[in-house]
């Protein structure tokens, strides 16, 4: 557990910022002022460390109490037509009022990274897949595949936490993993063995992807190819590679979501999820979808089990009303239809609200700057520094609990929005 | 606030009570005394109508990470049959993986007070808390899957003693809050990740060299000398496969006489008869269960249509994919803790094998002769989904009824099972002891699933209807801790019921092998996989009731 020494040092904290959830910082907190001591990278001291600003809600730029805020959004959502509530970037709890205030007000809700979500949630609801967890990958990966994604920007801490590990529950040689890239190249080095073993690097233009992995994919299941090279690679590298998978006994094939930046590429995400299927007939094989920041899989997690959808679910008329293209809120923020949007984010300062004509209110990270300032900001406490809470990892199956480790006052999400939802 | 229910036909087997008048006195959410001068604050005339404990269903997948793939996975299912606001009642959907709050608001209208996820991976435990700390109205708990967890075959391997094991099963039951331990596919679904397709009863686990057998030994006999109330819940070997009738006989014999329950048995309970190589092994089981009076079970009853299997036997559920309908499923590898495969199914009544699944379930329980020791599941969703009980429990009451659906189904199942042959009718009275009475002294609950003075005041009220599907589907009365949340039928108030838990005890002397065994090995800390109180009681509207233990202690 989470725990505070005599020195003022908290132990084991876990990080809500990054989504494989480390769980393993020692934090220094001093009045206001946190900082990661040990095993930060760069998501999580920037995401620990931002500094406090404000303190006081805004209406129109004019401080007010939060009492007054929050009567204020209260009365714009009761005379909205099409209220959006966006962002989601916050904890089990935040989701949980979030939804409740969505039922009631009868909005449209959706995460900020649900354009990179539901490249994999459309997979899951078309054909399914096979995946795996992070302490699985730890203990048992032989081969990992990283498809068209610079994983350690993303999840600095994975390779050292999931692959690099000392030792493993199967007595395995841990030096004897083998990573393989698969478009794009890593950008640092620590996807480096312990021993300075590189990864093997197959690179070339992302866009081939979608391409190369349906032929990737003939060659797992055994069909033969008549090309000599496919988006930029020889199709006998890509035989060579078909062979590590089928040999493998644990591959695990990984890609983050929000790196696969072509359109469609969930469809590229089905073939990938298809093939480990395939390799599933004769030996293991898994895949391991890597995202979670800002909220994300818990967001996907309360609304599942809330309304029995993901985001991007319509409370218009009254009932849950799932739809991924209609209740895109990109899309219905930029076609003008939202005259209110709820902006939750409380873990990044930079996610800030996207550009729309819409009444807009911010439930924001204090030290948040806005372009043109909202309707409404409110700063709230980030769950796991200002206040006690839950997220979920990336692998939708570990929830991380998250401590209070200072007394800043900010009220959370989960306050401001059940204020709300009770003054409608 | 003292209110009486006057008149009504009491139906109470943990008192032995069978259809006899009496008056019932609520006073603060308990079955009370009948007050010598206490002014009645509440009357209602219950005259004439039956009165049982509110219903428990002792195995039903409402919480945690399979089912929410499960609800994630279909929302054509969900779409059609979204439930809209109401002034009540959030919004949500239904059908085979419905969402918490309607599952909550939908269990209470037909008449049950509580309901237990049977299988709580320890690592996903918070996430199934959490699932059912938003299932308004029932009492939730569940039991905690061990037997294919790292921690534990490893301290197989090394032969470590049984008091060892009990330690290491007594902390990770109150860590993940749970009031059960369940086994699924013993060992199995850890076997899958070493490439293993199938793990009979005395077959080895390759890479620990230890069998299901062992496994089940070692967890039951774990589970009685911690007086944990609830027996071993075991998910056996085999599921689904044609023959498995053996291994499940098997099964029975190897326990050495500790308390075990069986799960969903239909599942288990297939020869390998006939032209199609898959025959009813009902007969035989049942005979077993009616000889070991150790074992109990649950059908897992299937009825026809549409549904979704979400179970930890990812060993299992990966080999039924081709079966999946729609084409489309989930399998996963879990934490070196567990796993789960999630599988949207349609069961046709035109079909040989479905239809001869929905025979040997009703033949189980026409067979098994004490109700004490049956209980009515359709293992919710796998079967079918829970708001079918009341066709359920009319197939069980009415042979008419039965066997005029028996004689619409697959000509060929029809000839393979001596269901029409079967004249047992369960009465009022078992039906209560199946659902109630039965399922509580199983489940470990002291004070539900019955009448008596100090009980929970968790009570349903039905008119007496021949169409016993209609009786059961619309309650005229359902109160929870002595309120009323449903009248007519309709839900008119929310409360949200407690989480039942035990608490064995255990050496805390254990945490110096787990806490170096979680940093070198785990993506968690053991301090941060411990799930506190707190966590449970959450925003106030959670809270932990702890039921006694038995006297255990090694046998």
């Amino acid at each position: 557990m989470t725990e505070m020494t005599d020195s003022g040092m908290w132990l084991e904290v876990s990080s809500p910022f990054c989504g494989i959830a480390s769980d393993d910082l020692t934090i220094k907190v001093d009045g206001n002022t946190v900082t990661v001591i040990k095993n930060g990278d760069a998501v999580t001291k920037k995401g620990f460390e931002t500094p406090i600003t404000d303190l006081s809600p805004r209406v129109k730029g004019q401080a007010v109490s939060l009492d007054k805020a929050v009567k204020h959004i209260a009365d714009l959502l009761r005379t909205s037509k099409q209220p959006v509530i966006g962002g989601m970037a916050t904890d089990l709890n935040g989701a949980r009022s979030a939804m409740a205030l969505a039922d009631k007000s009868r909005a449209t809700i959706d995460h900020m990274f649900s354009t990179h979500s539901f490249k994999n949630i459309l997979v899951l609801q078309d054909t399914g897949w096979m995946t795996t967890t992070l302490t699985e990958v730890k203990n048992r990966v032989d081969l990992l595949l990283v498809i068209g994604s610079d994983i350690e920007v993303g999840f600095p801490r994975f390779f050292e936490r999931m692959v690099w590990n000392k030792e493993s529950m199967f007595n395995q040689d841990i030096e004897s993993r083998q990573v393989v890239y698969l478009g794009t190249a890593p950008s640092g080095e620590a996807s480096t063995s312990p021993k300075g073993k590189k990864a093997q690097v197959l690179a070339f233009d992302t866009a081939n992807l979608p391409e190369v992995l349906s032929v990737l994919r003939a060659l797992v299941k055994g069909k033969s190819i008549q090309a000599k090279s496919v988006g930029g690679i020889e199709v006998s590298v890509l035989t060579d590679l078909a062979e590590q998978l089928k040999n493998a006994k644990y591959s695990v094939v990984t890609w983050a979501a929000s790196m696969l930046d072509f359109d469609h590429a969930e469809v590229t995400v089905q073939t990938i999820c298809e093939m480990v299927k395939d390799l599933n007939l004769k030996t293991r094989s898994s895949g391991l979808p890597l995202s979670g920041k800002d909220g994300e899989t818990t967001a996907n997690q309360v609304s599942a089990w809330q309304s029995g959808f993901p985001m991007r679910t319509s409370f218009s008329r009254g009932y849950p009303d799932y739809d991924p293209y209609l209740a895109n809120s990109n899309r219905m923020l930029a076609e003008d239809e939202v005259d209110t949007l709820v902006w939750i984010s409380s873990f990044n300062i930079d996610k800030t609200p996207p550009k729309s004509t819409a009444k807009t209110i911010v439930l924001g990270r204090s030290g948040m700057a806005f372009e043109k300032e909202p309707e409404v900001f409110i700063p709230v406490g980030t769950p796991g520094i200002d206040h006690v809470g839950h997220a979920f990892r990336t692998d939708s199956v570990v929830s991380v609990p998250l401590r209070k480790l200072r007394d800043s006052g900010l009220p959370s999400t989960f306050d401001v929005l059940t204020a709300v939802e009770q003054a409608l | 606030m003292l209110k009486k229910l006057t008149g009504g036909r009491i139906y109470d087997p943990a008192h032995g009570i069978e259809n006899e008048v009496r008056d019932i006195y609520i006073l603060d959410g308990r079955i009370a005394n009948r007050p010598d001068d206490t002014r009645i604050d509440e009357e209602i005339d219950v005259r004439g109508k039956v009165i049982m404990a509110g219903a428990i269903d002792m195995h039903t997948h409402i919480g945690g990470g399979k089912i929410n793939i499960a609800r994630t996975m279909l929302p054509e299912d969900h779409a059609a049959d979204v439930v809209a606001r109401t002034e009540l009642m959030r919004s949500g959907s239904g059908h085979a993986a419905p969402s918490t709050l309607t599952a909550g608001y939908r269990y209470a209208e037909m008449g049950y007070t509580a309901g237990f996820e049977p299988a709580i991976l320890p690592i996903n435990a918070r996430q199934a808390h959490m699932e059912m700390h938003d299932t308004p109205i029932i009492d939730k708990g569940g039991y905690v899957m061990l037997g294919s967890d790292d921690f534990l075959l490893r301290m197989m391997a090394a032969n470590k003693d049984q008091e060892s094991i009990n330690n290491y099963v007594a902390w990770t039951m109150n860590q993940s809050h749970a009031i059960g331990v369940k086994v699924v596919n013993p060992g199995g679904i850890n076997a899958f990740k070493f490439n293993q397709r199938k793990l009979d009863l005395d077959e080895n686990n390759q890479f620990y060299g230890v069998t299901p057998r062992e496994i089940l030994l070692r967890l039951a006999r774990a589970v009685k000398e911690l007086g944990v109330p609830h027996p071993l819940h075991v998910h056996g070997c085999n599921l689904g496969v044609p023959g498995n009738m053996n291994t499940t006989l098997d099964t029975m014999d190897g326990i050495e006489g500790l308390p075990m329950h069986m799960t969903h048995i239909q599942f288990h309970s297939y020869g390998t008869e006939g032209d199609f190589k898959f025959s009813s092994g009902s007969a035989q089981i049942a005979e077993a269960i009616n000889r070991h009076k150790n074992i109990t079970v649950d059908v897992g009853q299937i009825l026809f249509g549409q549904t979704v299997t979400a179970s930890g036997d990812s060993m299992r559920q990966h080999a039924a994919h081709p079966h999946a309908h729609p084409n489309k499923w989930v399998c996963m590898d879990i934490e070196c803790d567990a796993g789960c495969g999630v599988l949207p199914f349609k069961y046709k009544d035109q079909s040989y094998v479905n239809a001869l699944q929905w025979m040997i379930g009703l033949e189980t329980f026409l067979m098994v002769d004490d109700p004490w020791r049956v209980f009515l599941t359709t293992d919710h969703p796998n079967g079918a989904p829970f708001t079918s009980y009341p066709h359920l429990i009319r197939l069980l009451m009415d042979k008419t009824f039965r066997n005029d659906i028996l004689s619409t189904l697959h000509p060929e199942a029809q000839k393979a099972s001596h269901l029409a042959s079967l004249d047992r009718e369960y009465t009022l009275y078992e039906i209560a002891i199946m659902t109630r009475a039965g399922a509580a002294k199983l489940v470990g609950l002291a004070d539900r699933g019955h009448l008596g003075i100090g009980g929970a005041a968790d009570i349903t009220v039905y008119t007496d209807d021949a169409d016993r599907e209609k009786m059961f589907t619309t309650p005229d009365y359902v109160f929870k801790d002595g309120t009323m949340v449903v009248k007519d039928g309709n839900l008119i108030e929310v409360t949200w019921g407690t989480t039942h838990v035990v608490k064995p005890e255990y050496d805390i002397s254990i945490e110096k092998s787990l806490k170096p065994y979680f940093d070198k090995y785990h993506t968690q800390k053991m301090g941060n996989f411990k799930i506190s109180d707190d966590e449970i009681i959450d925003d106030g509207r959670g809270s932990l009731t702890v039921q006694p233990l038995h006297v255990g202690g090694p046998i």
